[in-house]
């Protein structure tokens, strides 16, 4: 198959060999599991249980609210024990409302929802509500509501459904093992959501540091038409969504749109097991597989963990972090996120969990630079990053939004190839942060502008209607003395005639 | 272990640091260095030392004054390509205190007046070398023909005392002038270039470097050499250099061949004078290019006209580093004006058009 180059793009040390070749191994179920309503993009699920309910494995805890959202389920039997608010595993470190969940130990599933016969004879409808309720957000790390994208199909033509198993961050292998070990289920979770978004193709893609994952995928689709596997450059971030899909189909999608523009809608190869399980077992996503890597983990491995499992819990089952780590991640080392505390859970988002050391993360403080171009020339976006930070350094937020920093999509790989150490992605998250509030600001003061023009001018109207009919009541009663007067004259007329 | 957050990701990071960078540079110069060091023998040794030392002085001096870590920065290397630079850009035995003065306005003022590394507008060893080029054209364009250490004529340690710090050397005696000096001076008096050529040293020697000239400039494989080194190692990219040289040759071609009597055809340009020095290791220094690589494609063709056009019309026979200033004024417009194409957009910054909207 032929594919096609994309732009800038860099070649950090993988370091995948920790943990690719180690099976995926089960976390023996905690004691206590945390369950924040928000591990999706969107609303958070609002709570369908109370304290100190029974609850079965795979029962729903919370209901998707709104739009985008997804619902939470119980990963295992047990007994709601608090419902309250607790650090979120996220870089804020800001409270959230989180079901807790003690194990009774018996890991009792609920009744499962009826698996659908033939998903291929099931409408588009019946995949998308069950996809929904099984609670599937993307597994790549976005956690968008996966529901919401198989919908895509009543508005675009799709042509492919491309599945992203680049994997292109450094360290995780959890996309690889879920590969290798569960090829059929993959396939099968594709082709299902490939008939629900009416595209034609599937198309497998898998960064060529993945032989075996590519072979495994090869035999499964081999089965089947219409699925193509295809191996990638090794080469961040292949596995951004614009950018896979250029290198596969060619197609550069226009800015501020969707892939589904250009006829291609990208899921997560975890996704599509997920998928499967629901449709085929009627199982909602209660677990997901996590690599726990990096040189400040005694042992690395790939696990599936039960959603809500605390951090320090599974890297104490990776027996502890040395005191030579320096960061704990969430995520890939690029895009991934520093956790605040190792007592937060892991969520369905979770695709790793990563103790670095200093010289994995080789961070030095920052020195001046030297404009050597290098950030310009590995931007996957086109991006100039040296002169967006030195408007944002600046407070020229404005003009960094002109030259496109909302185009920037944080992949790091300017920051990464920086000789001088300079945070770049810091200044743009911090820029796209800023402009978003402004933005929402100005909206609002609009919002207040309009709503009070729009009660003055109620008010005018109503001071027009009372002097209408002020002067309609007078023209009347004018109209009525005349009339009155009228009728009186030729009485008096009359009177006179008569 | 304490949990630090303080920053977005990455969390991790490339081997890359800006002294690495520098000093990758300084490796790729030293064998023209070292080639022109013998070459030119004693002298040129003494006048190197005193240029790279003044400029390590002079940035010591001034971090210091601006409160910073002198250490840190004499660290960085930068300021060892400053003085490196300038040192292969004058004539080989001119006296001290021109490499001095040249080193004060390099380091001093194209530099930390503008507030330190990264920030200056214009390449500070070019500063240097043209303020004392307009300062003291006397010494600056007395040149003089190889005089290898360790052959007959190479003079001794204490005549090159003489020569670097005394009264110099006896500019009747030996000095000469470089070729395409020589050739714009016949040129004046009548002489047409295809006349003048013909005493002119031959290809080959311009070629190894068999000519008078400045310091650095007369060995062309050897900055060849440190040029595609700096390639390899991605230092520098193809851009500027290409883009500056293939201009100067082909003005060079195209001239010589309409007007034979008063041009120098595509070789002598590339051959002679900083061409292939300033192609791989002035005009392409970061902080005063553009950064974008469509920038730069025009900032060398920029640099290789300027060039041209100073060589044949104007009173300096050599105009690298007029071109090269010149063009760095230009960085600022140029890095506005050539920025890639945005990811889904136009070249004007529109979204791309959505398939069938057209």
């Amino acid at each position: 198959m032929k594919l096609f180059p994309i732009l800038g793009g860099i070649h950090p040390e993988y370091r995948k060999e920790l943990t690719s070749e180690k099976a995926i191994v089960a976390l023996p179920l905690p004691k206590t599991l945390y369950l924040p309503l928000q591990q999706h993009m969107g609303a958070p699920a609002n709570t369908t249980v109370s304290v100190g309910d029974e609850v079965k494995k795979g029962q729903v805890l919370a209901k998707a609210q709104g739009a985008i959202s997804a619902a939470v389920h119980a990963p295992t039997s047990g007994r709601i024990a608090a419902i309250t608010e607790m650090t979120a595993p996220h870089p804020s470190g800001l409270p959230q409302l989180t079901i807790m969940l003690d194990s009774d130990g018996k890991d009792e599933w609920a009744e499962p929802m009826a698996a659908i016969a033939d998903p291929f004879a099931a409408s588009a409808n019946e995949i998308k509500t069950r996809v929904a309720e099984a609670g599937i957000v993307g597994l790549g790390g976005a956690t968008f509501p996966s529901a919401v994208k198989l919908g895509l199909g009543g508005q675009h033509k799709l042509e492919i459904l491309l599945l992203n198993g680049a994997e292109c961050e450094p360290y995780l292998t959890c996309d690889d093992r879920v590969m290798r070990e569960f090829a059929a289920q993959v396939v099968d979770g594709a082709r299902i959501m490939a008939h629900a978004l009416g595209a034609p193709k599937v198309i497998i893609a898998v960064e060529d540091n993945k032989p075996q994952a590519v072979e495994s995928l090869k035999a499964e689709a081999a089965k089947t038409p219409n699925v193509e596997v295809v191996g990638v450059p090794v080469q961040y971030p292949m596995g951004a969504e614009r950018h896979l899909t250029q290198a596969v189909t060619g197609r550069e999608t226009p800015a501020r749109k969707l892939t589904a523009d250009v006829g291609v809608v990208v899921h997560n190869v975890a996704t599509a097991r997920a998928v499967h399980q629901a449709v085929r077992l009627g199982r909602p996503l209660v677990s997901r597989v996590v690599t726990v890597s990096g040189g400040g983990v005694a042992e690395p491995k790939n696990i599936e963990v039960p959603l809500g499992t605390k951090v320090s819990e599974l890297l104490d089952f990776c027996g502890g972090i040395s005191k030579a780590t320096k960061r704990v991640i969430s995520g890939g080392p690029m895009m991934g996120q520093p956790l605040p505390s190792l007592d937060v859970a892991v969520v369905k988002g979770t695709s790793g969990i990563l103790a670095l050391t200093q010289s994995e993360t080789n961070e030095h403080a920052s020195s001046p630079c030297i404009r050597c171009g290098s950030c310009v020339t590995y931007c996957p976006c086109g991006l100039v990053p040296v002169e967006m930070a030195s408007f944002i350094r600046n407070d020229k937020l404005d003009l960094a939004a002109k030259i496109g920093v909302q185009d920037c999509v944080s992949c790091g790989s300017c920051s990464y190839i920086c000789p001088s150490h300079i945070p770049l992605v810091h200044f743009f998250n911090y820029a796209k942060g800023k402009i978003a509030a402004l933005d929402r600001e100005r909206r609002k003061t609009e919002q207040t502008k309009s709503l009070v023009e729009a009660h003055n001018a109620r008010l005018e109207r109503q001071a027009q209607a009372k002097r209408e009919a002020a002067a309609k009541a007078k023209a009347a009663k004018e109209a009525a003395e005349a009339a009155a007067a009228a009728q009186a004259q030729p009485t008096i007329e009359g009177g006179a005639n008569a | 272990m304490s949990i630090v957050i303080d920053k977005s990701g990455p969390f991790t990071h490339g081997p890359n640091t800006v002294s690495k960078t520098m000093f990758t540079v300084l490796a790729a110069l030293a064998p023209a260095t070292l080639y022109n060091l013998w070459l030119f023998g004693l002298p040129a040794i003494l006048l190197f030392i005193v240029t790279m030392a003044a400029c390590a002085l002079c940035e010591a001096a001034c971090v210091r004054i601006s409160g910073g870590n002198p250490d840190r920065a004499l660290g960085d290397g930068s300021v060892l390509i400053t003085g490196w630079l300038l040192a292969l850009s004058l004539p080989p035995w001119a006296p001290w205190w021109v490499a001095v003065v040249a080193s004060v306005f390099a380091v001093c003022l194209a530099k930390h007046a503008f507030g330190g590394l990264g920030q200056n507008v214009f390449n500070p060893a070019m500063v240097g070398r043209v303020v004392v080029l307009v300062s003291f054209p006397l010494q600056m364009t007395s040149f003089v023909s190889p005089k290898p250490l360790f052959t007959p004529g190479s003079p001794g340690l204490s005549e090159s005392m003489t020569i670097i710090f005394g009264r110099g050397f006896s500019l009747d005696g030996i000095s000469t002038a470089s070729p395409l000096g020589f050739i714009k001076t016949e040129l004046s008096k009548g002489v047409p270039v295809t006349q003048s050529l013909s005493s002119f040293p031959s290809l080959g020697d311009m070629m190894i470097g068999f000519h008078p000239g400045s310091m650095g400039e007369t060995a062309v494989p050897l900055i060849l050499l440190g040029g595609l080194f700096l390639m390899w190692r991605k230092i520098i990219s193809w851009h500027i250099p290409v883009s500056m040289l293939a201009t100067l040759f082909l003005l060079g071609t195209i001239f010589s061949t309409i007007d034979p009597a008063r041009h120098t055809g595509g070789m002598v340009q590339l051959l002679s004078g900083a061409s292939f020095l300033g192609a791989f290791f002035i005009a392409t220094d970061y902080v005063t290019s553009p950064v974008s690589k469509s920038g730069q494609l025009a900032f060398g063709f920029g640099v290789g006209l300027l060039t041209w056009i100073i060589r044949t019309y104007a009173g300096y026979p050599e105009g690298v580093a007029f071109a090269v200033l010149l063009m760095n004024a230009l960085t600022p417009i140029l890095d506005q004006h050539f920025r890639p194409r945005v990811f889904g957009r136009t070249r004007k910054g529109e979204p791309l058009p959505v398939r069938g909207d057209k």
